[in-house]
């Protein structure tokens, strides 16, 4: 350091000061530890793609995923402008991708999004009020989670119908539990802190406290939990889809599209290998982000 | 010990009292009914068949009657199939589900504990990224895609196995499933699994041989090979051990996706059907059924866990 950043007023100082108040924040140093992660940079740029293409997608292809053409009935990729090929209707099984893959990530991240509201509430709140409350509540997850969870969402798909928008929830409301659980652990951590004393020294009411002081500070993990639930919940949908309880024709998801694929796969083993690829793909890429997030978010778990 | 167990056993009571009230609710707030399908039925007739189960009652009376039901252990006759019982059902067709996932969950801990361990002795070698790479796919390639593309490589390109189906084979008076019909769905089954347990075994080893009573054993100059098979593998299979519970139920959902596909038949193809026909008790049974198999497996895990463990006391 130059002796001129010790006098008062001088420009070196005002750099020096100002790059010390900038400093790294937690997030700057994740952010900096993911970007070096390859896997989780080569899962975003998948990801990114597959998310282009899918809302994209539909408009490149000269067929909708819905249109029934005869003469093309398990055409071969590059035949009649089917450029992997189309199903036993003759529709166009690109076009039908991309919409698969579109419903797929759509309801994972619905879904994902209904996961989190619950577990996130639930948590916080069980590990905040803490005492009876949280032995009752977390009694409850405990108890949800010895169920048959399968069984549960194939009861409720039987019950709702097929609608594709209770499927979302059907499943969401299942997957909330393990989130619940790493909540309430971090907000039972978190409650002990200076600030939330603070806080509660300034009188704000224990909601106030909760969804302003501890929610935002339960980020990290909750972030990472996310990044895993979505091909969690894509894998449940499909899962639901190949018995013939998920997305109903003539919507496609990847599930419909792969439990279709396999019925027909020795007529024509495209029909189930392209769907194959891009599910494993898209999981794939989920799952090396939601790696690469831990490693930047918790260091301390490498 | 005993006073564990029996805390357990009383602790799983209300959860089965949940699952059997849940189950019960949602079925029958479901659309349709199981007599709606079939010959069409005069109202007075269909009346008369509801009366005969006693559908006619008002719904807190049939929920109390079959609470009594079952806590004797009577989960009623099918709906569906009126020759049957519940019960019947479940004991004709348990068996084909029951070796399908023993067998895998057997071939997944061999297998994945000896990656695992392979992995962790050899870490940022080759055979440790390729290992876990292995474990990546296996864990990111769910069972319905495995399942058919294994189908069409071995059993219709190689023409190798069976495609789908089911055999007994008889030896003395003992009946096992034809190990032919067995390969291809127990290796769906145990694929998933097998790369959660190497993924498991490997963290376990790795912080397990840099411990202290590890550098000890090699102090002494024991052979590696004994320190990996007397000191370290046993503290590093206990995250296995306790995840054996988790592991079932992972298969019970696997297999309803594996007995479909191979046209096998077992409960969880039953299950299925059984919903879409609104067969409401088989649906219950199984329901129930699952439930205490899951309580069961979680509660024999942890007791594993703890005869393993010493420093876990069960009190």
């Amino acid at each position: 350091m130059s002796v001129s950043a010790m006098i008062p007023g001088s420009p070196e100082r005002a750099e020096l000061l100002e790059r010390a108040v900038k400093g790294r924040s937690l997030w700057d140093d994740a952010r900096r530890r993911l970007l070096r992660n390859k896997a989780a940079v080569a899962g975003m740029i998948v990801l990114g793609l597959m998310l282009l293409l899918s809302l994209l997608g539909p408009l490149l292809v000269p067929f909708a995923y819905d249109t029934v053409t005869k003469t093309d009935v398990w055409a071969e990729p590059g035949v009649r402008g089917h450029l992997i090929g189309a199903d036993s209707l003759g529709r166009d099984l690109l076009a039908r991708l991309f919409a698969g893959l579109g419903v797929s990530l759509g309801i994972g991240v619905v879904a994902a999004a209904v996961s989190l509201i619950i577990g996130v509430a639930w948590g916080a709140t069980a590990g905040y009020i803490g005492g009876k409350v949280d032995e009752v509540m977390m009694r409850v997850v405990d108890t949800l989670y010895s169920l048959p969870f399968i069984f549960f969402v194939i009861l409720l798909t039987v019950v709702f119908g097929k609608n594709i928008f209770l499927i979302f929830l059907a499943i969401g409301a299942v997957e909330w539990l393990t989130m619940a659980r790493i909540v309430r652990g971090q907000t039972l951590s978190l409650k002990q802190k200076e600030f939330i004393e603070a806080a509660r020294a300034a009188g704000l009411r224990p909601a106030a406290i909760i969804f302003r002081h501890i929610v935002p500070n339960l980020l990290g993990p909750v972030v990472v939990y996310v990044t895993l639930t979505i091909p969690a919940i894509i894998i449940a949908e499909s899962f639901l889809s190949f018995l013939g309880l998920g997305v109903q024709a003539p919507m496609a998801s990847l599930g419909t599209l792969i439990a279709g694929g396999a019925q027909d796969m020795e007529m024509a083993p495209w029909l189930l290998i392209f769907p194959s690829v891009t599910m494993v793909v898209t999981l794939m890429a989920f799952n090396f982000i939601g790696d690469g997030l831990r490693d930047a978010i918790d260091p301390k778990d490498r | 010990m005993l006073r564990y167990l029996f805390r357990r056993l009383m602790v799983g009571i209300p959860t089965l009292f949940l699952v059997v009230t849940l189950a019960f609710f949602m079925m029958r707030a479901a659309p349709g009914s199981p007599f709606v399908n079939e010959r069409q039925l005069t109202p007075e007739v269909q009346k008369v068949v509801e009366a005969k189960y006693g559908f006619d009652r008002p719904l807190y009376e049939q929920y109390g009657r079959y609470l009594a039901d079952a806590v004797r252990g009577d989960f009623g006759p099918s709906l569906k199939y009126r020759d049957k019982s519940v019960l019947s059902i479940l004991g004709e067709n348990y068996k084909v589900s029951l070796w399908l996932g023993l067998s895998a969950i057997l071939l997944a801990s061999i297998v994945g504990v000896c990656l695992g361990v392979l992995a962790a002795l050899r870490q940022n070698r080759s055979i440790d990224y390729a290992t876990m790479g292995i474990a990546i796919l296996g864990v990111c390639i769910p069972t319905f895609v495995t399942a058919p593309l294994l189908v069409l490589l071995f059993g219709s390109i190689l023409g190798w196995l069976p495609i789908a189906g089911w055999g007994w084979t008889k030896v003395g008076a003992l009946e096992f499933p034809s190990l032919k019909n067995m390969i291809l769905p127990v290796t769906v089954l145990a694929l998933p699994q097998i790369a959660i347990i190497s993924r498991l075994v490997r963290a376990g080893m790795i912080e397990v041989l840099r411990s202290n009573y590890v550098r000890t054993a090699r102090a002494k100059g024991l052979p590696e090979w004994l320190i990996v098979r007397k000191h370290a593998l046993r503290a590093a299979i206990l995250p296995l051990v306790s995840y054996l519970g988790p592991a079932c139920a992972g298969l019970l959902t696997g297999s309803l996706v594996v007995e479909k596909i191979f046209n096998l038949p077992g409960l969880g193809k039953f299950f299925v059907i059984s919903a879409l026909q609104r067969d409401y008790t088989v649906v219950m049974g199984m329901v129930i059924f699952y439930a205490a198999l899951i309580l069961v497996l979680n509660l024999l895990a942890d007791m594993i866990y703890a005869a393993l463990d010493p420093r876990v006391r069960l009190s």
